[in-house]
C-alpha cells in the first residue's frame, strides 16, 4: 500500500511531511490540552487561514511569488498568537474572551482576501480540508526545518514548560520566568498550526493537536509517557489517515481525524476493560 | 535570638484604597517554626505574598536573609507549599516524580538538563515525606494526604532554608495532620529548616510550634506557645475582631 507514496516525488513529499507534523502537533498537544488552552489551536488556525487567504491574493493579484501561502500563513498565525497574549493580559479575569475574538476576526480576514483573490478555488480548498498532493518539495524542507526547530526548543525548555503548566503560581514564585515561556509557547504553537495546515487543512489542524492527546491521557502513567504516547498515536493516525485519504480520494484531513478518533474510542474502552477486569480480581481475593 | 531569616519593618499594604495590612514590624528568627494565625481576611495569605515578592508593600521595608528584598536573588533558599497547590488539576497526569522534579526547575537553570546527582537528589526528598512507595504514580490517584507530603517534597528538593506553608492542612483528615505535624517537626529539629505555616488549625499546632503570631490586619500577637496559652478570650476576641469562646479538646 505504500508503494505509491515511495515511488512518486510528490506522494513521498506529502508522507515525509505527514510524518514529521504526526510529531510535532501532539507534542505542543501535551502542552495545550493540559493547559485547557485547546481552543487557542482553533482560533489560530482561522488566523492562519487568513494569512493563507492573503499569500493566494498576493500571488495572485500581484504575482509575488516570494511570499507563499505557507510563509504568509505561518506570518498571520504567530501574529494571532501575539494578538492573543495581549488580549489575555486586557481581560484577566476572562481570558477566554481573546479566543472568539481572535477566531472571528481570523474568519472575517479570510473571506475579505478570498473574495479579493476571485473566490474559492481548488488551492483554497486543499488548504481547509489538507491533501496528498499539494506538498512541494520546498514546503517539505520548510516544515523539517520547523519541526527541527520546534523539537530543539521544547527539549531544551521542557522542565520549564512542564512546570509552568502543571502549576503556574509555583512557577512564578521558583524563579521562572513564567510570561516569557508562555509567550514561547504559543508562538510555537502558531509554527506548528502553520505547519500541519497543508496536510489536515486549516478546519482540523486542532484535532490532530488535542485528540491524540486525548487517548494518551486515558492510559499514560506521568506526563513524559503522556507525550510519547501521544507522538505513537500520532503517527498512526497520519500514516493510516494519508493511506486511505489517497486510496479513497478523500482529503486527508478528514481521514486523519476519524482515525484519531477511531484511537480514542479504542483507548477509552480498553481504560473501562482494565478497570473492570482490576474490579473483578479484587471482588475475587476478597 | 538567632538572626533574622524574614524581617519586616512598618509595612502597610492597601488594595483598591483599602487597608489589609497595618503597620507590620514581624521578625522570624532562623532555626524558629512559626504558627501565623488570624481570621478569614485578616491578610495572612497577603503578608506570604509580600515576603516572596508576589506583591508589593505600600509603604515599609522587608529584608530577606539581611538583604532587602528588592536585592534578593536566592530564591531557592525558600521552599513554598501554596494553599493552592492541592487544588492541581487531578486528571494532570503527572507522576509524584515528575512533581517533585518541578522544584529543581528553577535551580538546574535555562537550557540545562537535570542530572544524576539531581535524580538522587528528587528520590531523596520523596524519601523524607515517606512517599517512595508511590514515586511513579500519578499523583492525581493519591489521597489529600499524600499529594501534601508530594508537596512539600517539591518545595525540599531545592534544599530550601526556610519553608512556608500556607494553610496545607485544609481537607486532610485529623490522623494524617497529626503526621503532617510530625514531619513538620523532623523537617525543623533534624533539617534545620526554618517555618512559616499559616494555618486555623491552633489546637494542634501549638503543641508543635516554637513561635506563635496573631495577625489581624495588625500584628496582635506575638509569642511562645505557652505566653499564647495564657491568651484569655477578651485577648482573642481582640484578635479575631468578634467574641471567641475557648474550647479545649484533647487532640
Amino acid at each position: 500500500m505504500l508503494a505509491d507514496f515511495l515511488e512518486f516525488d510528490f506522494l513521498r513529499n506529502t508522507f515525509l511531511t505527514g510524518l514529521l507534523i504526526g510529531v510535532i502537533a501532539p507534542l505542543l498537544g501535551t502542552f495545550i490540552v493540559v493547559r485547557r488552552l485547546s481552543l487557542i489551536a482553533d482560533a489560530l488556525s482561522h488566523v492562519t487561514l487568513a494569512g493563507i487567504a492573503f499569500g493566494l491574493f498576493v500571488e495572485k493579484k500581484f504575482a509575488i511569488t516570494f511570499i507563499t501561502p505557507l510563509y504568509s500563513g505561518m506570518f498571520f498565525s504567530v501574529m494571532g498568537s501575539i494578538f492573543i497574549e495581549k488580549l489575555r493580559s486586557v481581560y484577566k479575569s476572562y481570558q477566554e474572551i481573546a479566543i472568539p475574538i481572535i477566531l472571528s476576526g481570523g474568519v472575517g480576514l479570510s473571506v475579505i482576501f478570498i473574495a479579493l483573490a476571485d473566490g474559492f478555488n481548488t488551492e483554497l480548498f486543499n488548504y481547509l480540508f489538507g491533501s496528498v498532493s499539494a506538498v512541494s518539495r520546498n514546503d517539505f524542507l520548510s516544515i523539517l526545518g520547523i519541526s527541527v526547530f520546534i523539537a530543539i526548543i521544547i527539549t531544551l525548555f521542557y522542565k520549564e514548560l512542564f512546570t509552568l503548566s502543571f502549576d503556574e503560581e509555583h512557577a512564578r514564585v521558583s524563579g521562572i520566568h513564567a510570561k516569557r515561556i508562555h509567550f514561547l509557547f504559543i508562538v510555537l504553537t502558531a509554527l506548528v498550526i502553520a505547519a500541519s495546515i497543508r496536510i489536515v487543512g486549516v478546519l482540523l489542524v486542532s484535532a490532530l493537536m488535542t485528540l491524540p492527546v486525548a487517548a494518551s491521557m486515558r492510559l499514560a502513567k506521568g506526563f513524559k509517557q503522556m507525550m510519547l504516547l501521544s507522538i505513537v498515536f500520532g503517527e498512526l493516525a497520519v500514516i493510516i489517515g494519508l493511506i486511505t485519504g489517497y486510496y479513497l480520494s478523500i482529503p486527508p484531513g478528514g481521514t486523519i481525524v476519524m482515525v484519531s478518533i477511531i484511537i480514542l474510542l479504542l483507548s477509552i474502552s480498553l481504560k473501562r476493560f482494565r478497570y473492570r477486569t482490576i474490579k473483578v480480581r479484587d471482588n475475587n481475593e476478597h | 535570638m538567632n538572626e533574622p531569616v524574614i524581617s519586616m519593618k512598618n509595612i502597610r499594604y492597601a488594595y483598591e484604597n483599602k487597608q489589609v495590612l497595618n503597620e507590620i514590624d514581624f521578625i522570624l528568627p532562623k532555626g524558629a517554626f512559626m504558627g501565623l494565625i488570624g481570621p478569614n481576611g485578616g491578610g495572612k495569605t497577603t503578608l506570604i505574598k509580600l515576603i516572596l515578592g508576589l506583591t508589593k508593600p505600600s509603604q515599609g521595608s522587608i529584608t530577606l536573609f539581611n538583604e532587602p528584598i528588592e536585592k534578593f536573588k536566592a530564591w531557592n533558599k525558600i521552599g513554598f507549599v501554596s494553599q493552592k497547590s492541592n487544588s492541581f488539576n487531578k486528571g494532570f497526569p503527572a507522576t509524584v516524580y515528575e512533581v517533585v522534579s518541578m522544584g529543581l526547575t528553577a535551580k538546574v537553570g535555562y537550557l540545562k538538563f537535570f542530572k544524576h546527582k539531581h535524580k538522587s537528589k528528587i528520590l531523596h526528598a520523596i524519601d523524607l515525606v515517606g512517599m517512595s512507595e508511590y514515586a511513579y504514580e500519578n499523583v492525581g490517584n493519591l489521597s489529600g494526604g499524600q499529594q501534601q507530603r508530594v508537596f512539600i517534597a517539591r518545595a525540599l528538593v531545592s534544599d530550601p532554608e526556610l519553608l512556608i506553608l500556607d494553610e496545607p492542612t485544609v481537607g486532610v483528615d485529623y490522623e494524617n495532620v497529626q503526621r503532617f505535624y510530625e514531619l513538620l517537626r523532623d523537617l525543623n529539629k533534624n533539617q534545620h529548616i526554618t517555618l512559616l505555616l499559616v494555618t486555623h488549625d491552633t489546637g494542634t499546632m501549638t503543641e508543635y510550634a516554637t513561635d506563635i503570631a496573631c495577625l489581624n490586619r495588625s500584628l496582635h500577637f506575638h509569642g511562645n506557645p505557652e505566653e499564647y496559652k495564657e491568651l484569655t478570650e477578651k485577648d482573642l476576641s481582640r484578635v479575631y475582631g468578634h467574641p471567641v469562646n475557648l474550647v479545649t479538646h484533647d487532640h
